[in-house]
């Protein structure tokens, strides 16, 4: 039997598992196997590189035995690099002129360090850190200075730092982020890791972006930054990350990734399926992997594959635990909290240096991943918790809390120690809050964020400054007060009334008036709806303008990278296919990534501010109308299709969810309204978690209101039975009214009710005895509504003082340069900060 | 770029929008030698500041709503609401936290703009 040639392009740590692999499985009798090794040695440990400073010699860190590949009839080609593959004559041809001829070939040619484009990078005294060839490089010079400078906080940087430091020389670390370890960690865990590393004498200094290297004589003297800072240094080593070496690849017309990378399928092949890549130069799924585990991964998946077997590669755990200047840092599963419904409780110690996250489902019952710096003993057993997916014990943050004397701690804010943190973002502790509270005599959560910057990140820890405020205020025997802020000395409610009785029309007549100041971004909103619930004029308008949360502002819902999304009215859920054609239509046109929303209806999302003019253009053309998607405002009625076509159905939820979203469609409520109509008690359209819900009967409807979904799910309540579609629609009108009038800013109607004394019958009493009187006055603003309605988007599109404000830039009609996509699941999203960052992504120009 | 650029008293001032195309209390976002500036007007000054919000690293500021604390003027971000003083682009929220500001000039219902950010201020990042 003839021997098929197999060659190897790079001797790295995963080429070599992949050769041990091959020699192991028996399935090298089949193949001659030839390998092209760059390096003027074989493979060696390159997690451990730095032990290479620490004195251990290149043979005691290579990874293959004396002979090995000599015994076993691999052919290695020493200092060679494969320059060209030829894929027409199927053969390679190398730096050194070798021309050698494949059946199949494999590359693992591992990555480069990323080096950015800073002028005067290619001074003497500028180094990598990827090869024991640079370390020895490194060594000499630093052995004639005395500072260094590492570009790159993150894994390796720090990792380069820290031999900087054995080394003796004074260190800095430059970072671009405004945090160490971007990637791995977060911001809780990298302050906890900056202090300690600064104990070490390391210098940090992060957010800051690299301008140039300056050198005298050819060699680097200072580097200089964008702020106008200066740092002496006289060696500088990039860390910065690393970039896949796929030019090969790249040459030979094979695809890569995107971001780079040679792209392989789940069996490790290219798109040419005689080409094989495995390692750090492989993207998988859309991304490289810069730790080890995957590459052997890959390795162990190639030899299967050459072997006709059917291993596949999974999924990676990028888990990692590493020990940094004596510091451990892990960072395992779900680190960041990205997974959908992911919650976060973290615990953190400046005082002994310890900050611990753990990442939880939705239900807190499984563990998704974490962070742990200073102190990670527990990594191991929370790593498995996250991979097995075990239910966790009832209090899961007990995990990571240190234990309390005298047993298990209560639930609760009362229940937390000082020391817990309670605004993750921004890294708060109960006892720094607490302590602001009474020390600066805090009367409201916004001073306690201005105070101590808690609650401004996120924002899911506002709920318990609250709770925080309120309980250290009652400690103090103080009352918490209702104004609506510092420019207005009056709760929502009484501020309405006073709009009403006085007619006031604008927010500039209601603050001369009644309030002092300029306002805020708290009373404009609150004010605008007022006026918008009383007035119903264009919240366009020139002097409405300025009252508009951006939502508002630009009809259209504000996404993470400040592009828009837009959602058309789909009354009641009922779409004709030609609704759905045109829908994907303008889709597709203007490149909008599409998704069927949690309500019924479409949501396209990625439009840029300049866009949205065109797409309402298309979509009123299509005979669509805003869905209000943006405002504070009635949002769907769901309906099920009850009569219309199912068996069980006793009444025309269709066309009733039609008739309901038509008529409240554009009301502005002190909060988003939903509804929903069921079409029998089987209740399909979820109608008793909505604030006003309907469920057919045999004789009518019933009306449940002051429901809830969202953070705190709340079931609706019964207010009446069999009621006709009139009879129904007059009682709503009174209560859409009535809570109009007397609910908080952004309180739901649940929320709302809860404050109510008296509960559902003291609403029976208002709404259907007419026990205030004011049953007529409700209902009559309510037809005032109804009837004042126009669809905002087709009322701007016909508008060109409102159109030229849809512009990105006031004096250019470029679109905003730093809107950038990343493909994912044949659609796109926005590319976050760290792959623009990281330069995983086209940049902007500096 | 269709940006014209004036020479005014050898200073390098750009002339961005009129006066009256910034409904008052709200902003615009201006690209000036290759930065996004919010220019920002209130109900009678008009202040220039980086348009990226350094929390949500978006580049949206000159969309938030514009008001004063304790009467120093400022602007909200759309995305986290987090308020900076108009004046010094300081963070109100977070005293480590600053964005650029620009000089900023009015001249026959024009308004300019100076090229470069107040000399100290970071760069946004
Ligand atoms: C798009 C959508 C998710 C999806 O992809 O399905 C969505 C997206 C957002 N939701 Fe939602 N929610 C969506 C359905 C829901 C639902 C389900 C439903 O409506 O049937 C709920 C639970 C039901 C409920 O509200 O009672 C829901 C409960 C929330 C909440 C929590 C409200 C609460 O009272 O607890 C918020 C936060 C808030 O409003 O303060 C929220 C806020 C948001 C915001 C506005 C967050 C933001 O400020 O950016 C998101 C805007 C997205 C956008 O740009 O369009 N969204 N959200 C859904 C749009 C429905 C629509 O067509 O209008
Ligand atoms: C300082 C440091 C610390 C690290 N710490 C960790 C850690 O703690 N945990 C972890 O999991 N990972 C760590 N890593 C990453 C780990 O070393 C890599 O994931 C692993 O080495 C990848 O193996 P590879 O074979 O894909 O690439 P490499 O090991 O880089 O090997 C690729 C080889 O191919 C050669 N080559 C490239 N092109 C050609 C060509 N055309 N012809 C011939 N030869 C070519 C290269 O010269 C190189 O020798 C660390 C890396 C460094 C640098
Ligand atoms: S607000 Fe709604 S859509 Fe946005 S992430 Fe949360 S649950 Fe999802
Ligand atoms: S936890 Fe996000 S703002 Fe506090």
């Amino acid at each position: 039997m003839t021997k098929k040639q197999l060659v190897v392009v790079g001797n790295g740590m995963v080429g070599h598992r992949f050769l041990e692999l091959l020699l192991e499985s028996g399935e090298s009798e089949r193949w001659n196997v030839v390998t092209f090794c760059e390096e003027p040695r074989l493979a060696y440990d390159r997690v451990n590189l730095t032990n290479f400073l620490g004195g251990k010699s290149p043979a005691e860190l290579s990874l293959v035995g004396p002979r090995r590949y000599e015994d076993a009839g691999v052919t290695v080609h020493l200092g060679d690099r494969a320059a060209v593959i030829d894929r027409q004559c199927k053969r390679v041809l190398s730096a050194e002129g070798r021309r050698i001829p494949y059946d199949v070939l494999v590359l693992a040619t591992g990555s480069a360090p990323f080096v950015p484009p800073i002028p005067g990078r290619d001074a003497w005294g500028c180094f990598v850190y990827r090869t024991i060839d640079d370390l020895k490089r490194i060594r000499l010079w630093a052995a004639q200075i005395q500072t260094g400078v590492v570009i790159g906080g993150g894994l390796l940087g720090l990792e380069a730092a820290n031999a900087l430091t054995h080394m003796g020389l004074e260190t800095h670390v430059v970072e671009f982020a405004p945090r160490l370890m971007a990637m791995q960690i977060d911001e809780g865990g990298a302050q906890i890791l900056r202090s300690k590393i600064e104990a070490l004498g390391v210098s940090v200094h992060t957010g800051k972006n690299t301008t140039r290297i300056v050198s005298r004589g050819g060699r680097v003297t200072e580097i200089r930054f964008a702020d106008g800072g200066v740092l002496a240094a006289e060696m500088v080593v990039f860390s910065a990350g690393i970039s896949a070496r796929d030019e090969l690849a790249r040459n030979a017309g094979l695809e890569v990734g995107e971001r780079g990378g040679i792209v392989v399928d789940e069996r490790c092949r290219t798109s040419d399926p005689d080409i094989l890549a495995i390692g750090e130069c492989a993207s998988y799924r859309g991304r490289t992997y810069g730790l080890v585990g995957p590459g052997y991964q890959m390795a162990r998946t190639a030899v299967s594959t050459l072997a006709g077997g059917d291993d596949r590669l999974g999924v990676f755990d990028m888990s990692t635990k590493l020990k940094l200047m004596g510091v451990e840092v892990a960072s395992f599963g779900d680190a960041h909290g990205t997974l959908p419904g992911a919650r976060v409780v973290a615990f953190s110690d400046a005082v002994s240096g310890v900050y611990k996250k753990l990442v939880l489902s939705s239900d807190r019952q499984r563990l998704l991943g974490g962070v742990l710096v200073g102190e990670a003993s527990s990594y191991g057993q929370l790593l498995s918790l996250t991979q097995s997916k075990a239910a966790l014990p009832p209090q899961p943050e007990q995990l990571i809390l240190p234990r309390l004397e005298g047993g298990a701690a209560l639930p609760g804010v009362d229940a937390l120690p000082d020391a817990a943190t309670i605004c993750t973002c921004q890294n708060v502790g109960k006892g720094v809050i607490c302590k602001a509270i009474r020390s600066q005599d805090l009367t409201s959560v916004g001073a306690v964020k201005a105070a101590t910057t808690a609650g401004t990140g996120c924002g899911s820890c506002v709920p318990l400054l609250g709770e925080l405020l309120a309980r250290e205020m009652k400690r103090a025997g103080k009352k918490v007060s209702r104004d609506l802020c510092e420019h207005f000395p009056h709760p929502r409610q009484e501020l309405f009334h006073l709009l009403r009785v006085h007619g006031v029309r604008s927010f500039d007549e209601l603050i001369g008036k009644h309030g002092r100041g300029t306002g805020c971004e708290i009373c404009k909103p609150a004010v605008a709806s007022m006026l918008s619930s009383t007035w119903n004029e264009h919240v366009l308008e020139d002097r409405h303008l300025g009252l508009q949360d951006t939502n508002d502002r630009f009809l259209a819902n504000i996404q993470r990278d400040g592009s828009y999304s837009v959602v058309p009215r789909v009354p009641g859920g009922e779409i004709t296919p030609d609704q759905l054609i045109a829908l994907g239509w303008i889709a597709r046109k203007h490149c909008l990534y599409s998704k069927i929303t949690g309500a019924q209806r479409v949501d396209l999302f990625g439009a840029r501010l300049e866009q949205l003019p065109q797409i309402w253009r298309d979509l009123v053309a299509a005979g669509f109308e805003s869905g209000h998607a943006y405002g504070k405002a009635l949002r769907t009625v769901k309906s099920c299709v009850g009569s219309t076509w199912c068996r069980f159905g006793v009444q025309d939820s269709v066309s009733f969810a039609i008739r309901l979203e038509n008529r409240y469609k554009g009301l502005r409520a002190p909060h988003k309204l939903k509804s929903a109509v069921s079409g029998c008690a089987r209740e399909c359209a979820e109608a008793q978690g909505k604030d006003f819900g309907v469920i057919a009967t045999e004789k009518g409807y019933n009306l449940y209101l002051c429901g809830n979904g969202g953070m705190k799910p709340q079931h609706a309540q019964l207010f009446a039975t069999d009621l006709d579609e009139d009879t129904l629609i007059r009682y709503l009108d009174r209560f859409l009214m009535f809570y109009v009038r007397t609910a908080d800013r952004l309180q739901r109607t649940a929320a709302w009710f809860n404050n109510l004394e008296g509960g559902i019958e003291y609403l029976r009493q208002v709404l259907i005895d007419d026990s205030l009187g004011i049953c007529a006055e409700l209902e009559s603003d309510m037809a005032r509504i109804v009837d004042s309605y126009r669809c905002e988007w087709k009322a701007t599109i016909e508008d060109p003082v409102k159109l030229a404000r849809f512009r990105t830039f006031v004096n250019s009609p470029e679109p905003d340069p730093s809107l950038v996509r990343v493909p994912q699941r044949a659609q796109h999203r926005p590319a976050t900060w760290e792959e623009k960052q990281l330069h995983l992504v086209p940049q902007e120009a500096e | 770029m269709t940006a014209i650029a004036l020479e005014l008293d050898g200073a390098p001032w750009e002339d961005v929008c009129a006066l009256e195309d910034i409904v008052p209390w709200t902003g615009v976002c201006a690209l000036i030698a290759g930065r996004q500036v919010a220019i920002v007007r209130t109900g009678d000054a008009v202040y220039a500041l980086g348009n990226l919000d350094p929390f949500s690293k978006a580049n949206v500021l000159s969309r938030g709503i514009v008001g004063d604390k304790d009467g120093i003027p400022k602007i909200a971000s759309p995305i986290f609401k987090q308020t900076f003083d108009l004046r010094t682009g300081q963070c109100l929220d977070n005293p480590a936290v600053r964005v650029p500001t620009h000089e900023v000039r009015i001249e026959r219902g024009r308004i300019l703009v100076h090229r470069e950010p107040r000399p100290g201020d970071q760069d946004g990042a």
